[in-house]
């Protein structure tokens, strides 16, 4: 089992090898010139040159991937072009807000999608599962900047609930930080309880149909303990699974999310950044994104090989 | 798995309960110290003014720096960092003597020798500034708070540039800061203004704050513009950059701000019906929006293709279209805008006018012959998007074959730099504007120069006669004769037509009506502003 | 997900007494998956009303700045947005760049997909560089790809079209690759090499065609998907040229007026959100007939 481990850890080197060299190609093509941004409404072309010189966008392609992948490598992101911060400085100001918001996304969304997914498939064809597919396609079919001005509107405006912007750090207390995340936790939650309530309901359905849970039922077990124990213990791993592969997901959503509510995290650090062609901003954003999927998804292949013991590998 | 999500479930009703109740009431708790949050028009990226002309940078300059010299309410320029100052009888000696008590926020007296380094540096830098040197033999330092300004011949406009109230603004720095190259950033923020620029806090892309000079000596005047004692009421002054108008509205309404920027024209009327928020225009010139044609290339290259612009181009559709109240706007053809001295209706009437089929004639005499136009639309801008889109429909009115190219501004302003024809990457029609205070100078406003492909801006209009007018301004101390040349000089321009006005707008701010003391002037101050 | 087993028979239901017609055969099949026929008859409502509809409206790209932000009913159908443009043409033709890109998408996806798939399911040495090119561009988010592309090519219908297929191809290749690895070793195919059929023709003849079912339905999700991630795109400033109306766009454009005045967002959004429920319900109602292990539950 470590053989697998260490060889499914090794694996996503050459992953994140084609990340890098996608993220680092993807921005070096980019027609719209930093250094004329940066230089100003009123630069001379001159200064452009210049300035482009000074950041070395001036030396050839592959130079500056070595360059670039190198310093990665060593733990730097390089500077970012506008604000002159190093990059890494600024992922880290952003990472907290972004976290919180994913966590507490992946949490609520267990909470509400798993039950919901568990009821369509326990009375599968009836109302309450038809109604909760129906949910579920909502879900997917609304823009999340919909679910979320609808939900500020309500919530902060006329209820007065919630505040309508911002993020406040769990260090200034627990309870202002709940209050700064719940809205964005809410409308991001939408897509991801679609999508965790389908997988759930289908991979739910497909166990209950397994021998050993009529076996169950046949013996007379209470439905709530055939439901808790058997079957869905036995349809976590593709719910599971999803949750790992709805990262990506997330994070497009967290993109918007942190605009509308104006939460200054690595999502708006990344549109920003896109906007003013902040080349090592979004490098280093879309690598660390990444990265940060590849690790959860490291962790959940590696958690299976515990909690499943029929998987060998 | 079971027992833990009884746990988790449990957890999760109770906050159900208690969040709501225990939320229900206070809204934005009363903190110790008296803080002042701001929503700005755009984002600080780059904190050096002398080095990057844009709008957010100068009003982060306005914080933390001090100017020798500031226009009060009325433009009028008066003393700021100077205490006194005297001019030699030949006009050639300028002698200024600085204030008391003046210090950098390091804690080292402000001397002489800082203040010429500085203004070296933005001559280098600003348009006004350079001409300024052009006209400088040497600037040498008297005392330790004592300097002198020595020039090769009589200039008109030495106080108007020390105390130009937009970008550039001669903002003041210690000798060893505005020692940096002027084409790179200085290191670090130390200046001598109301407010220190607290970096350890400042989130890019998100969140500026700046805290109380305690140190600050505030001039006796009352504040007027930039001008007058810069008295701060308040502890800390925090920038907080929503980029979304929905949520920097609803924030606002909800209290979580104080006052906001630029507030979207259409939303005004749902924001003054809330008892708690104030609406004024501060800036009292506006902003002029700019059409601006390529010189370069045809059919623009031709005078008679952009006279034909002057005739087809109906302001008030503009602004219709870009700010929607009438009261918020304004057509005025003139070029240094309307509400300055400089104002002027000679040679008007074409921009005064909107008449197709004579546009279309100049076009034909321009020998138009249905090439494609290359116009590009910053789409994150809405004003610049909605003006774009206008002058699509226009151009197509009279008769032209029109490509809009959608971008946005940080691409836009890359590819307004590419000289090359339309066809192999260029472009023929782009959008901006400019504050009035900026235009209104024949001087300050770069739109007009007619310098070409080595000296104007991107658009590159080439006209010796106007340069030599712009000149001839700037050497003229005579009021009269002074207007006698903007006339002169504004005919010249309406033949030119270095860019189109595609007409006159006035940017409301919005703020919590528990804020009193909001200056006037083209730039927001945070002093003198009181937090009830 | 939905690798077919393949364990349907072969063999020609001639032991049935008559075959009944094709209609009482449909019938049967709305009656058992009403989504498929009502997802894809509003679908195609849309289609037809997006393709038909500007050819009677107002001109949607006329500006007309005097008439601004009117509200239903007062000029137009819809209402007018900020330019005075006229909400219910904009509306209509917007579906047909929203469509465009989702239909686009899908299918270009799918067809690289099915391609890429294939051959790496089915070519051993070609598995291995493949999937890894795939895993890579899969850990890359991708609105986050995509915005990035589009702010490289400039904004354009087909880059936003190629800018949203890129990160679902890997996704498309992924499911192609294990329905062919579980039927690589199948009997018939392993008897299909054994006489000596060139590869081509297997790929074609006996790989494809088992592939279908699951691509149908994946390419409706991604359909579905790509007409949200286009709105998305828009609403983060990357999407569709602004001049040229799309629902995401539109909704783009008016979302500062959310609270002003509703019906510049309501509309696109509405037409939006009723377009993907039902090619989402589309997609599921096929995922439920053509998955025989679905459908023998739902029995």
């Amino acid at each position: 089992m470590y053989v697998y481990i260490a060889r499914r850890a090794l694996s996503t080197i050459p992953v994140m090898l084609v990340v890098a060299l996608v993220v680092f190609l993807l921005l070096h093509l980019t027609p719209g010139d930093p250094a004329a941004v940066i230089a100003g409404d009123y630069a001379r072309p001159e200064d452009i040159a210049r300035i482009r010189a000074q950041l070395g966008l001036d030396r050839p392609l592959h130079i500056q991937f070595i360059t670039w992948l190198g310093a990665v490598l060593s733990g730097d992101l390089g500077i970012s072009i506008f604000s002159n911060l190093p990059v890494s400085t600024l992922i880290a100001q952003r990472l907290e807000p972004t976290i919180a918001l994913s966590i507490s996304t992946i949490v609520l969304s267990c909470l509400i999608a798993v039950p919901m997914g568990v009821a369509a498939a326990w009375r599968v064809g009836s109302a309450v599962d038809t109604s909760i597919m129906i949910f579920a396609v909502l879900g997917f079919s609304v823009p999340v900047f919909v679910i979320a001005y609808c939900l500020m509107w309500v919530f902060s405006l006329q209820l007065g609930w919630f505040p309508v912007q911002g993020y406040k750090p769990i260090g200034d207390g627990f309870l202002p930080f709940l209050r700064s995340i719940a809205l964005p936790t809410i409308a991001l939650s939408v897509v991801y309880v679609a999508l965790i309530a389908r997988i759930s309901r289908a991979s739910m359905l497909e166990v209950l149909n397994e021998d050993y849970i009529r076996t169950a039922r046949a013996k007379g077990q209470i439905e709530r303990s055939v439901m808790m124990s058997h079957a869905l213990k036995n349809a976590s791993i593709p719910i599971i699974t999803i949750i790992g592969i709805g990262i990506a997901l997330l994070i497009g959503g967290v993109v918007v999310t942190e605009s509308v509510f104006n939460i200054p995290g690595l999502g708006r650090l990344t549109i920003d950044a896109v906007l003013r062609r902040d080349y090592p901003i979004i490098q280093g954003v879309i690598l660390v994104f990444s990265a940060a999927y590849v690790i959860v998804n490291l962790l959940i292949d590696i958690a299976y090989s515990f909690l499943d013991p029929r998987i060998r590998y | 798995m079971t027992t833990l999500m009884k746990k988790l479930y449990r957890a999760a009703a109770a906050l159900a309960v208690a969040v709501p109740v225990a939320l229900g009431g206070s809204i934005g708790d009363a903190a110790a110290e008296k803080v002042l949050r701001i929503v700005p028009h755009a984002d600080l990226k780059n904190l050096d003014p002398i080095w990057t002309t844009a709008y957010i940078t100068r009003n982060h300059g306005y914080m933390v720096f001090d100017t020798l010299f500031a226009a009060n309410e009325a433009l009028e320029v008066q003393p700021q960092m100077v205490d006194t100052y005297t001019v030699s009888d030949d006009g050639l000696t300028y002698t200024f003597t600085l204030r008391d008590g003046l210090k950098w926020h390091d804690g080292a007296p402000v001397t002489a020798e800082d203040c010429i380094a500085s203004i070296e540096r933005w001559g280098k830098r600003d348009g006004m500034g350079q001409k300024l040197m052009d006209f400088t033999a040497e600037m040498k330092a008297i005392d330790d708070k004592t300097f002198q300004m020595v020039l090769k011949e009589p200039y008109g406009l030495v106080i108007e540039s020390l105390g130009k109230i937009s970008s550039n603004v001669p903002f003041m720095m210690p000798k060893r800061l505005a020692e940096t190259d002027a084409f790179e950033q200085v290191s670090e923020i130390i200046g001598s203004g109301p407010f220190k620029f607290a970096k350890d806090e400042w989130v890019p892309g998100a969140k500026v704050v700046y805290v109380k000079n305690e140190d600050y000596v505030p001039r006796s005047e009352p504040a007027s513009g930039a001008a007058g004692g810069k008295v701060v009421h308040v502890d800390r002054v925090e920038w907080i950059y929503i980029p979304d108008p929905a949520t920097a509205m609803n924030a606002l309404q909800n209290g979580e701000v104080d006052l906001w920027e630029t507030p979207a024209p259409d939303m005004l009327p749902l924001l003054s019906s809330n008892p708690d928020i104030k609406t004024a225009v501060i800036d009292p010139l506006g902003t002029q929006g700019w059409l601006r044609p390529n010189h370069l290339h045809p059919p623009f290259d031709n005078p008679k293709a952009r006279q034909a612009l002057l005739w087809a181009v109906n302001q008030t559709e503009y602004l219709q279209a870009i700010i929607g109240d009438p009261s918020l706007y304004k057509a005025c053809p003139a070029y240094f805008i309307c509400g300055t001295p400089n104002e002027t209706d000679i040679g008007t009437e074409a921009l005064a006018a909107v008449d197709l089929e004579k546009a279309k004639a100049l076009l034909k005499e321009a020998g138009y012959n249905g090439e494609k136009i290359i116009l590009m639309q910053p789409t994150d801008i809405p004003v610049l998007n909605g003006a774009s889109l206008v002058t699509a429909q226009m151009l197509r009115a009279i008769g032209m074959d029109v490509e809009v190219q959608a971008m946005d501004w940080s691409t836009l302003t890359s590819r307004r730099a590419e000289k090359k024809a339309p066809a192999d990457g260029g472009w023929n029609v782009f959008h901006t504007y400019s504050t009035g205070a900026d235009v209104q100078s024949p001087i300050a406003n770069i739109g007009i120069s007619g310098g070409g492909v080595e000296r104007a801006w991107f658009g590159w209009p080439t006209d010796a006669k106007t340069e030599e007018l712009r000149d001839a301004y700037s050497r003229e101390a005579d009021p009269a004769k002074k207007k006698a040349i903007i006339d002169e000089l504004q005919s010249q321009l309406f033949e030119v037509v270095p860019y189109v006005n595609y007409g006159q707008w006035f940017q409301p701010v919005v703020w919590r009506s528990n804020l009193d003391g909001v200056l006037i002037s083209p730039v927001p101050f945070f002093w003198n502003i009181t937090k009830g | 997900m939905a690798t077919t087993t393949n364990d349907r028979s072969i063999s020609d239901p001639i032991d049935l007494p008559e075959r009944p017609g094709f209609w009482t055969l449909f019938r049967k099949y709305c009656r058992r998956h009403p989504t498929v026929p009502i997802g894809g008859a509003v679908l195609l409502t849309m289609m037809v009303v997006s393709l038909l509809g500007p050819l009677f409206t107002a001109d949607p790209l006329a500006l007309n700045p005097i008439n601004r932000l009117k509200p239903p009913g007062d000029a137009g159908t819809f209402g007018t947005d900020m330019y005075g443009r006229d909400v219910f043409a904009r509306t209509l033709a917007g579906g047909r760049i929203s469509l465009t890109v989702g239909l686009f998408v899908a299918l270009i996806a799918t067809a690289i997909g099915l391609a890429v798939g294939i051959l790496a399911g089915y070519i051993r040495w070609m598995d291995a560089l493949v999937m890894r090119v795939m895993d890579g561009l899969m850990a890359i988010p991708g609105v986050l790809l995509a915005i990035a592309l589009i702010s490289l090519t400039g904004a354009s219908i087909s880059n936003v079209i190629i800018a949203i297929t890129i990160p679902e191809v890997p996704r498309v290749v992924r499911l192609v690759r294990a329905v062919v690895l579980s039927i690589r070793e199948q009997p018939y195919i392993q008897s299909a090499i054994s006489i000596g059929m060139p590869l081509p023709r297997i790929l074609f003849l006996h790989v494809m065609p088992n592939t279908l079912a699951p691509l149908i339905v994946q390419a409706t999700y991604i359909c579905a998907s790509a007409v949200v991630v286009e709105a998305i795109l828009s609403f983060l400033g990357a999407g569709t040229p602004p001049e040229i109306p799309s629902w995401g766009n539109m909704m783009a454009e008016g979302r500062t007026y959310f609270q002003i005045t509703p019906w510049v967002i309501l509309f696109p959004g509405l037409f939006l959100s009723v377009t993907v429920l039902a090619v989402n319900m589309l997609g599921d109602g096929l995922r439920d007939s053509l998955d025989p292990r679905v459908a023998r539950r739902m029995r």
